[in-house]
């Protein structure tokens, strides 16, 4: 297939999966399966986000549960303030995830790997403890959210939600996939390969890992910002628990990061996974198996499931198309 | 209400605070300073030291510093192990294995976490040992005695690793082995071997660090969060590598957080020290004593 029709086969799909989902929230009567389902879609969301800059650019960051929160906790402040709906709400988290994501880009991408992930683990401790001694928003004891009345054509507020973060999911994968086929995905790529070298040749690197800090950043906190809806409910160490983080960089890299695919697959296998166990067994043995299957699959299996897959679709994928 | 007393007062504590700071970072700063592991699961290595200290402890009555010191070998050894899992599987590598590097230990971390949860619960742990509990009082000002305690031994085991690594024959080696591994291999000395006998010196340290942690205050398995910022903190503004820096910066962060939580209260605690990292680290990465 050519560059064109494989873009045709892409957006196919995605109308096929918007118009199933739709015709979903339509028909199924029990709430149960929107509840679960909305958190699978959120990782995929907060999963394929993360690959923007973790995968593709190789800067690790483990603060996605401070871009989670910051997009909870401005939903919950606008929503408190003005009583702005839910996709005004979205918006603004995304805009203010993408203000913080340039913050944090111009304080720390200069540095070496590490120290950008140290940073970023940085940052989500102290605004969470600003949110703690924000008193509007509730503080350490949280803030109760009352539902507005649903819109048509849904007849719950959790489908309506479910909805909701299945535009959000599309949004991040075409947006991902966007970046992964143009100049900044190459771009991207080349500096992860050697920094150095990508300079050399005229990569403008900083602007590049800016903007992937950017879009990342926006897209984390929007796939955050109905969460406070969702649960009805916002407190600080739940919004920014460092669990997002773990799921979110676990789920891309046993996914595997050379294509957008691969965050989707981790997102949707573990996702499933958590929520079957999270009925049967405890939610620690949910992190405990997260854990173990990050630490198996980035010993042994490098390039994710993709890797395992395809074992030469770095070539495939970096060749011409 | 404000008082010279008062800061006087939270400035003798932040020190005793800060010297303990240097005995829980200070393996930090040979296996991320010297040897540039990206070990983000230290944190969790410290806790699980202390809930070894507190088995020990609380089914045979050891004295919490002695437990500390009889879980130094196995910590060695799981040190050991720990660089050479590693090693085989990122150092090897290459660059590319830097990412997968930093994800690694992050896992590990969450491991540890949840175990320690799923063997001991959420809830905290403490030990009992005499000098627990009472405290020396100099006129308005109170010192608990485990403070003292955690600081005399922090002092202790810091000089000791600082004298180590500058005196003898394989500390030398070690931070010979972190200026210039390639002349190391050219004359003909093991680098790897070197670098593994010195992550596991780091991993056993921790091992007295625990018992410290666990006797200045109780532990519950989620508390290698906070450390996460304490250790990179002093590290970082140490300089990496440096350990007389690390006794400095640590008084300084010691300090600092004694100071805030006098005058602000300890909601404001957990984000001094990430504050300051994102300080340095956008102001000079260098360190303050930088080499």
């Amino acid at each position: 297939m050519n560059k064109r029709s494989h873009s045709i086969a892409f957006w196919a799909g995605v109308a096929v999966f918007l118009i199933a989902v739709l015709t979903m929230t339509q028909i199924v009567r029990n709430e149960y399966p929107f509840f679960a389902g909305y958190v699978i879609l959120q990782f995929i969301a907060l999963a394929v986000a993360w690959s923007i800059l973790g995968g593709y650019a190789g800067y690790v960051n483990f603060g996605t549960n401070a871009f989670f929160g910051v997009g909870v906790y401005t939903a919950v402040a606008l929503f408190k303030a003005t009583g702005a709906p839910l996709m005004l709400q979205i918006a603004a988290g995304a805009v203010v995830g993408m203000t913080l994501g340039f913050g944090v880009g111009l304080l720390t991408l200069r540095m070496r790997g590490i120290f950008f992930s140290i940073a970023t683990i940085a940052l989500a401790i102290i605004i969470e403890t600003f949110v703690m001694n924000w008193r509007f928003v509730g503080g350490a004891a949280g803030i109760q959210i009352q539902r507005p009345p649903v819109m048509a054509p849904f007849d719950s507020y959790v489908k309506m939600l479910f909805f909701v973060q299945a535009l959000l999911a599309v949004t991040a994968v075409s947006i991902a996939r966007y970046i992964q086929n143009s100049r900044i995905g190459r771009g991207l790529q080349a500096l992860r390969d050697d920094e150095l070298a990508a300079e050399c040749t005229g990569v403008p690197t900083l602007k590049l890992k800016l903007v992937a800090c950017m879009i990342s950043g926006g897209l984390i906190s929007a796939a955050g910002a109905p969460a406070a809806m969702y649960l009805q409910y916002a407190d600080p160490s739940s919004a920014f628990n460092l669990s997002y983080s773990v799921s979110a960089l676990a789920m891309a890299l046993i996914g595997g990061t050379a294509h957008w695919i691969g965050p989707v697959l981790g997102a949707i296998l573990l996702g499933s996974t958590q929520q079957l166990l999270a009925v049967t067994i405890s939610s620690e043995v949910n992190v405990l198996v997260l854990g173990i299957m990050l630490v198996l699959f980035v010993v042994g299996a490098p390039k994710g499931i993709i890797g395992l897959l395809r074992p030469r679709y770095r070539l495939r994928a970096g060749g011409k198309p | 209400m404000f008082s010279m007393d008062l800061l006087l007062g939270a400035v003798l504590l932040g020190v005793l605070l800060g010297c303990f700071y240097a005995a829980v970072s200070v393996g930090l700063s040979v296996s991320f300073g010297l040897l540039d592991v990206p070990h983000v699961a230290h944190p969790a290595f410290l806790v699980m030291a202390s809930y070894g200290v507190y088995q020990l402890n609380e089914s045979y009555d050891i004295d919490p510093l002695l437990a500390g010191l009889a879980i130094t070998p196995l910590f060695f050894l799981f040190g050991l192990l720990a660089y050479r899992v590693y090693h085989e599987t990122f150092e090897k590598r290459g660059s590319d294995a830097a990412v997968r590097g930093i994800a690694f230990f992050f896992g590990i971390a969450f491991i540890i976490e949840v175990l320690i949860i799923l063997q001991f619960g959420v809830d905290q742990r403490s030990v009992s040992a005499t000098y627990i509990g009472k405290a020396w009082r100099f006129g308005e000002m109170r010192i608990p005695i485990r403070q003292l305690v955690a600081f005399a031994v922090a002092l202790a085991l810091t000089v000791l690793l600082a004298v180590y690594l500058s005196k003898t024959f394989m500390g030398r080696a070690i931070r010979a082995v972190a200026q210039d591994e390639e002349a190391l291999r050219l004359m003909g000395a093991n680098p790897v071997r070197i670098k593994q006998f010195a992550f596991g010196i780091a991993t056993a340290v921790l091992g007295i660090a625990g018992a410290l942690l666990i006797i200045v205050a109780p532990v519950e398995p989620t508390l290698d969060r906070a450390y996460i910022g304490r250790t990179f903190c002093v590290v970082v503004m140490a300089g990496l590598g440096s350990i007389s820096g690390t006794l400095i910066a640590a008084i300084i962060l010691g300090v600092a957080e004694s100071i805030v939580l006098t005058l602000f209260g300890a909601s404001w605690a957990p984000a001094i020290s990430f504050a300051m990292l994102l300080g340095v680290l956008a102001v000079r990465p260098q360190g303050l004593l930088g080499r």
